[in-house]
């Protein structure tokens, strides 16, 4: 078949709703933009573990130290199956490290952000990881075979995850006016930046369109966007927190909440490098690659001495 | 049922339990401090699995501690209101990570202890002990099987990771010796067949810490000078560092839920 059939054939699946795999053929843009997408993914997914593993060591019961543990496990294991996915591409996990490291390739801006009280461990779980589910709900159905079927995994962890979020906002918000406060803070902080993690606006975002056609991408950053503030606010009622958008207000015609204008400004220096903990968070991850070399090596050393002694027993058996 | 134990006695439960809470959560938090920053993804989940058994098994004791204490205390208590004197950890455990080395040396040490005294606390006369030591020693096992391998493959992997994992069990090995020496509150509840007298397991354990030092060609320490005090609550410097970032929210704020 020649590139315009194959191309054509292509197409055809993805409108009929069939999953591409990693043997099909699939054009150059697809593959890198899957690329792209999944190993930003993953990157977020590890570099997110930073600001929660902030308060491991401080976590203030028992209870609550197990749990953040195992959700900021839990990450971890997402960064894992993405790295596998975006492997199946022809790309090693290596190489995505060391685009990550270079700081050529991005994570959502979110992790830019510092976790200052307990109560943002609240808020991460509840807004982070609720919009993440809003992001990745839709990817679960995604063109791309193992991307999707990596996403099931994650989608149910994550929404675990804002669960737990939600339930340390909650017993703050029930607790003392220090508390209280303690929460709303950590609202107003965590707000904007959530929102911004639905990407720019469907006016502005350059790689949506041709996500949209081939099925990567379902649904527009903006009508997630919205999906996310129709969802929170009913919570944050709840709560008894507010949500720190003076312009916030329900609109009887469209049965939508309005918000206010986003700060893109904000939002395009944080992602070109200026957010408030954007070197820290790669300078971690590149000490923890660096200090790793050498027991990277060391098990790879073991591992090939022991596969030549094996190769030897046989040769002698 | 057996009469009422004596205040000395209960007291010495008490603190026998507490040693053992300790231990499991003073490494615990070490090691959650590895998360996020381990040598490679695999390792990071895996280290941080044995993070999570340690502060269950803490879990567990503490919450027996409450009920022989039986003041209405709860699980928190003990680790968030104590002071640095009353804690009973080993030594070894507050040791810092340092880099991938020491943290396995320390796990090494520790596991294939736990390994010997959990075995023993099986034919505890304690019914609770032995409900814990049998949920423990499955996932102590597994976590000698690991910190294991990983001595072995730094020990026999490259000349860099060899010395750096023989550096760092020689540097550990002063802290071992507190292991096997007896307390005061163990000697009373070893009597009435409670405690394990780990007096009684150095044989084993340095059968097989030697075994798995022979295959990872490494020497094993000779030190005959040995640290000691955590048990009775005289630690290194570096408890009182982790206790103030183990309770400083609970300090701050006292008094509420969380
Ligand atoms: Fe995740
Ligand atoms: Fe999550």
């Amino acid at each position: 078949m020649n590139i315009v059939d194959l191309e054509h054939e292509f197409m055809k699946r993805i409108k009929a709703d069939q999953k591409i795999e990693p043997k099909d053929w699939m054009p150059e843009k697809y593959r890198q933009t899957l690329i792209r997408q999944i190993a930003q993914h993953a990157h977020s997914e590890i570099v997110g573990m930073l600001p929660e593993a902030n308060y491991i060591s401080r976590a203030p019961t028992l209870r609550r130290k197990a749990a953040l543990l195992a959700k900021i496990q839990d990450e971890a294991g997402h960064g894992l199956y993405l790295y596998c996915a975006a492997e199946t591409l022809g790309v090693d996990r290596d190489t995505l490290l060391d685009e990550l490291h270079s700081g050529k390739a991005k994570y959502s801006s979110i992790f830019n952000y510092p976790t200052l009280t307990w109560a943002d461990m609240g808020a991460i779980g509840w807004l982070v990881d609720g919009a993440a589910i809003l992001n990745q709900v839709p990817l679960c159905k995604c063109s791309f075979g193992p991307y999707a079927r990596a996403m099931v995994r994650v989608c149910k962890e994550e929404s675990f995850h804002q669960r737990q979020g939600y339930e340390i906002l909650l017993t703050l918000c029930n607790g003392s006016e220090e508390q209280k406060k303690m929460a709303q803070d950590a609202v107003n902080r965590w707000w904007w930046p959530s929102m911004m993690m639905f990407g720019p606006s469907d006016e502005n975002s350059k790689h949506s369109a041709y996500s949209m056609e081939t099925g990567i991408k379902k649904f527009s950053n903006d009508e997630l966007r919205q999906r996310f503030v129709d969802q929170t606010k009913p919570q944050a009622d709840i709560l008894g927190v507010t949500l720190p958008d003076k312009d916030l207000k329900f609109d009887e015609s469209s049965g939508h909440w309005k918000y206010g204008e986003i700060d893109w400004e904000e939002f395009n220096n944080v992602i070109q490098g200026n957010g408030p903990c954007n070197k820290i968070r790669l300078k971690h991850r590149r000490e923890a690659w660096e200090k790793g070399a050498w027991v990277r090596d060391a098990a790879s050393a073991y591992a090939a001495k022991k596969a030549l002694k094996n190769s030897e027993s046989k040769q002698v058996a | 049922m057996v009469g009422r134990m004596s205040t000395s006695s209960e007291n010495s439960k008490l603190n026998y339990i507490l040693h053992l809470a300790d231990n499991s959560l003073i490494l615990g938090q070490r090691l959650g401090e590895w998360c996020g920053h381990g040598p490679v993804l695999e390792q990071d989940i895996a280290l941080t699995n044995i993070a999570l058994d340690l502060i269950g098994q803490a879990r567990y004791f503490y919450q027996y501690a409450a009920l022989t204490d039986n003041r209405g205390k709860s699980e928190d208590h003990y680790p968030y209101f104590r002071g640095e004197r009353e804690f009973k950890n080993f030594l070894l455990l507050e040791q810092p990570n340092m880099d991938w080395a020491y943290t396995m040396a320390r796990q090494f040490y520790y596991d294939s202890y736990c390994f010997v005294m959990y075995t023993e606390m099986l034919k505890s006369k304690d019914e609770q002990l032995v409900s814990i030591a049998s949920k423990a020693i499955k996932e102590v096992s597994y976590h000698l099987k690991y910190s294991s391998e990983w001595v072995i493959r730094m020990g026999d992997g490259t000349e860099e990771s060899h010395e750096k994992v023989q550096n760092a069990v020689n540097d550990l090995w002063e802290y071992c010796g507190e292991f096997f020496e007896t307390t005061q509150y163990e000697s009373e509840m070893i009597e009435q067949g409670i405690a394990v007298d780990a007096s009684k397991l150095k044989e084993k354990w340095l059968r097989s810490v030697g075994e798995i030092f022979n295959e990872a060609t490494l020497i094993m320490p000779e030190g005959k000078w040995f640290q000691t005090g955590g048990k009775e609550g005289v630690h290194t410097e570096n408890l009182g560092y982790i206790l103030t970032d183990l309770q400083y929210i609970q300090k701050t704020m006292p008094g509420l839920s969380w």
